[in-house]
């Protein structure tokens, strides 16, 4: 490797958020003084090289501290971890949350996607931007979906600054406030500072350079849902001190509901509470698992039908099997919690509401499939299901349910949170394995499929937040129970995300089988119904006519449309559906990663035939149709995964079923 | 005497191409099974030194029971596989990534693209003048070699040639993503500020002509660049005594580009600074 560092040194900050993480360095081969030692031996290199999967936890260490990352730190970052600078800075730049030019500290995340856009996020955005100029101290950016669609429209804010709460440690009393507060007190304490102790308030931010504003503030990101331009601007320039999210449960409209299975703890359980989860039937899968032993967890997860709840539908029990029966060690488990799906939120509520059953069930697939390393990667963008989680997984390991001899029983295993920073792509399941392994997010070539060759090319078994926390009611219910919910081919419950025009979004459980029609009437779904979007970006449009769909795998399959995720998206008549075709094609567009030609290029060509269609109807736009097919067929037939292979299918979809240019 | 490693006897797998059955070695890729029958599946971003990276997807072809297409550039050929290579479906998608690639990236230097862009009917300017296109300019900031990404197809070959699968230099990447993604260096800096090493074993693998010698990129912008008044003599590199075979192209009794035979056993296509670019002191007639 022919390494070579610029001249370009880090600022005392960016150092010392790099050394936070890495500890200090060891030698001048990774950047310390030169020692005498070092003149005898080199530590590092080969060494160094084994950790390059902390190069994402390291860009993001110092993006949280400066807000972005700067040549002398990315310089300083690979001199750690031996890792080319131009293979960082490939990593660094594929990424939306990082920026490799200086930007304010503060950084103010519009979403923009569907169901924000049908709340009005683009006037939102539109009048946040007018106000907040260049001097606010604040970037306003438009976002993909925030996962936030049950509260639209949703801004994010994060401002990089210290952290005053060491990581994997959450402040005490931490319950429902957003903003991390201050090492001494809780919201609104005065923030370490140089004594001024004008950190806060909007004059320090409308003062304060670029880029610096780190150094005098602490680390605070703040949800703002439903968002007004007014709450959106006042959150935006005191984070700390922005009012406390709604607890997970208004997430919930069926909160209480005794006959709930998994989110049953929602709104009941403590999520902070480890004794409060299993006073309320935790932990007694886990203990079931050990009784039974492996190879029998597996047949139990095989015979209730478990289908993964991520998209694909693949059998849960198969993938565990084939993972747990490879001869190479170690095994790995992954949990993919990057949901990035448009009007997908499940994960977050569960991760909020129920942290402690996500833990328990990645402790019994490990557990299963043989593997003593768990990583549960988490969106980025998810600062309260990451808060939570870390809290969750201290907890765990606290009390002995983490670790070495979990519950006596002599199994071994330990998880790690790694964060996403702003890639859809990276929930494709070989891609997160190159986001976590610290190379850029881009999916790999199947075969060898991941329970084979996954990440760091060992057997690997990743699943779903929700996937994993079925396998619950899948032990304690046992497998014939489990499988008498939904219907033969689609077992057990599932969860709904429903946003847009219903009186009562969120997250809904139902049993395999409940129809569309049900579903909308639960969540109060208004008269003047046009389109319900199922799957999110990557699935399917249907009319208001095609309510009676039973809402299982099989039932959508046959009606030609998809169960996705499980999101379920009214609209009514007040949205343009060229606007929203639109939108999902500038989705894609931003999202691909760029590695194959029919995604890459397609997705554009689909966002301009788009464009140019956007006011036309019938035989004006017919040519534009034509190309559009033509191009969407060749990205589903060649494409390398699964992004490019869906990015068609809503616009087809509203073209098809909905008429939507006629 | 060039001896040529024989390498392990592989078994023979049998599957059906195109309706017809081969017989393969083991391990071997469609593609290879493709070219053995003597089929011409286009192919771009496929490398005869380089791991597949299968980006381009110009070489997809049908493979029974597979929900998608395939490309025949990394799937490994199994026993009992049905293979077909030209049907309207494979050929369609061919079609569109031609159309793609062609309204995006100037191809004027990418060997057959015009040949296959008429063979397979392929419109390049159905999407309009607005089609957003790369729009780069060449980058001229050594003496050596010439990066005009305006011709860049992201067939990811220099990165690998670069990194861990030749030259273990690492001085280049993928940079952003999707339409944006690009080929540079740390920071997008000069080359010049990067840690390239000069050996043009990126050039070599270039399939596009994104990536020239100067001295290449200055003939054809003279429009004195002719390839069928070149000579191709290959000789041992005099430097070192490793050996490399060189291949000189001379056009008018002056070296012109330097290349080395990709079969070659000492160099597989890869050569030094010195070999690659040393050659001007030969043509010194003072």
């Amino acid at each position: 490797m022919d390494l070579r560092f610029g001249d370009s040194e880090p600022t005392d900050e960016e150092r010392a958020a790099v050394d936070a993480l890495l500890g200090p360095p060891e030698s001048s081969w990774e950047g310390a003084d030169r020692s005498d030692a070092d003149l005898r031996w080199a530590r590092g290199g080969r060494a160094a090289r084994d950790r390059r999967d902390l190069l994402l936890p390291g860009l993001h260490a110092v993006n949280d501290r400066v807000g972005w990352i700067s040549e002398g730190a990315l310089h300083y970052l690979c001199r750690r971890l031996t890792v080319p600078p131009a293979e960082a800075y490939g990593v660094a730049t594929f990424y939306a949350m990082f920026s490799v030019r200086p930007r304010p500290a503060t950084v103010l995340h519009i979403c923009t996607d569907l169901a924000c856009t049908a709340a009005g996020a683009n006037q939102l955005h539109t009048s946040v931007e007018a106000r907040l100029g260049p001097e606010s101290g604040v970037q306003v950016e438009r976002s993909p979906c925030l996962g936030l669609c049950e509260r639209a429209p949703a801004a994010l804010v994060i401002r990089a600054g210290d952290d005053p709460a060491r990581p994997g440690v959450p402040p005490p009393g931490e319950c429902e406030n957003e903003a991390r507060p201050g090492p001494n007190g809780g919201p609104g304490a005065e923030p370490p500072g140089d004594g001024g102790g004008t950190s806060r308030s909007s004059e320090a931010e409308s003062g304060g350079g670029k880029g610096r504003r780190g150094r005098e503030t602490p680390r605070a990101t703040a949800v703002c849902a439903p968002a007004t331009p007014e709450t959106a601007i006042r959150t935006a320039t005191a984070p700390e001190s922005a009012p406390a999210e709604p607890p997970p449960p208004t997430a919930v409209p069926q909160a209480g509901d005794p006959t709930l299975t998994l989110l049953h703890r929602i709104g009941a359980a403590d999520p902070t509470d480890l004794d409060d989860y299993r006073a309320h039937g935790g932990y007694t899968a886990l203990r079931r698992a050990f009784a039974l032993g492996p190879a029998a967890v597996i047949r139990e997860v095989t015979d209730s039908g478990l289908l993964g709840r991520g998209g694909a539908a693949f059998p849960t029990g198969r993938k565990w099997q084939a993972t747990a029966a490879q001869p190479d060690h170690p095994h790995y488990l992954v949990c993919n919690a990057d949901e990035s799906e448009p009007g997908t939120f499940k994960d977050r509520v569960l991760m909020e509401g129920d942290p402690f059953a996500l833990v328990e069930a990645m402790t019994i697939a490990a557990y299963a499939t043989g593997a003593h390393k768990g990583y549960l990667y988490l969106r980025g963008e998810y600062p309260r299901a990451l808060r939570r989680m870390e809290h969750a997984i201290a907890q765990a390991r606290a009390r002995g349910l983490l670790g070495d001899d979990i519950l006596g029983q002599g199994h071994s295993f330990d998880m790690e949170i790694r964060r996403g920073a702003g890639a859809y792509i990276c929930g494709e399941e070989t891609a997160l394995f190159n986001s976590i392994e610290g190379h850029r997010g881009e999916p790999r070539t199947k075969p060898p499929f991941p329970v084979e060759k996954g990440l760091f090319g060992k057997p690997t078994v990743e699943n779903n937040v929700e996937t994993l926390v079925n396998v619950l009611p899948v032990l304690t219910m046992g497998a014939q129970a489990y499988a008498a919910i939904g219907t033969e081919r689609s077992t057990g419950p599932k969860l709904f995300c429903v946003s847009g025009s219903v009186a009562r979004p969120g997250l809904y459980e139902l049993p395999f089988g409940a129809t569309l029609g049900e579903l909308l009437r639960l969540a109060g779904v208004r008269d003047n119904l046009r389109a319900v979007l199922l799957g999110g970006a990557a699935g399917g449009f249907v009319r208001p006519d095609e309510l009676d769909i039973p809402l299982t795998f099989e039932g959508t399959r046959a009606a030609g449309t998809t169960l996705g995720s499980g999101v379920v998206m009214a609209f009514d008549d007040t949205v343009p559906l060229p606007r929203l075709l639109l939108r999902i094609a500038e989705f894609f567009r931003d999202e691909s990663c760029g590695q194959c030609v029919p995604c890459r290029v397609g997705t554009v060509r689909q966002e301009e035939a788009l464009h140019r269609i956007a006011d036309r109807r019938g035989a004006d736009a017919a040519d534009d149709i034509a190309l559009l097919r033509e191009v969407g067929r060749a990205m589903r037939d060649a494409s390398i995964c699964g992004l490019g292979q869906t990015a068609w299918n809503a616009v087809e979809s509203a073209i098809d079923r909905l008429g939507a240019y006629e | 005497m060039t001896v040529t490693p024989l390498g392990i006897p592989r078994r023979l797998l049998e599957f059906t191409l195109d309706g017809e059955p081969v017989r393969v070695p083991e391990g071997s890729t469609i593609l290879d099974a493709c070219r053995a029958a003597g089929k011409d599946v286009p192919t771009l971003c496929e490398g005869d030194t380089l791991t597949p990276r299968n980006a381009c997807r110009v070489c997809v072809v049908e493979v029974e029971g597979s929900r998608t297409l395939v490309p025949a550039c990394s799937r490994r050929a199994e026993p009992g596989m049905e293979v077909r290579t030209s049907t309207e479906r494979a050929r369609h998608s061919r079609k569109v990534v031609l159309e793609l690639l062609a309204s995006s990236v100037d191809l004027s230097t990418t060997p057959r693209t015009a040949e296959w862009i008429k063979e397979y009917e392929a419109e390049p300017d159905r999407f309009g003048p607005g089609a957003a296109r790369l729009d780069e300019e060449p980058r001229v900031d050594n003496d050596l070699y010439v990066r005009d990404y305006d011709k860049c197809i992201l067939c990811y070959k220099c990165v690998d040639a670069c990194g861990d699968q030749w030259q273990n230099t690492f001085a280049i990447s993928v940079a952003g993503r999707g339409f944006d993604a690009r080929i540079a260096v740390e920071h997008d800096a000069p080359l010049t500020d990067s840690a390239c090493v000069y050996c043009g074993n990126c050039i070599e693998v270039c399939p596009t002509g994104a990536l020239s010698f100067k001295s290449e990129f200055d003939m054809r912008a003279a429009g004195t660049w002719d390839e069928s008044r070149q000579t191709e003599t290959t000789t041992v590199c005099a430097y070192c005594g490793v050996g490399c075979n060189l291949t000189l192209h001379v056009q008018d009794n002056e070296i012109v580009k330097v290349t080395s035979p990709h079969d070659n056993p000492v160099t597989h296509g890869n050569l030094c600074i010195k070999g690659r670019f040393g050659f001007t002191h030969v043509q010194n007639r003072d």
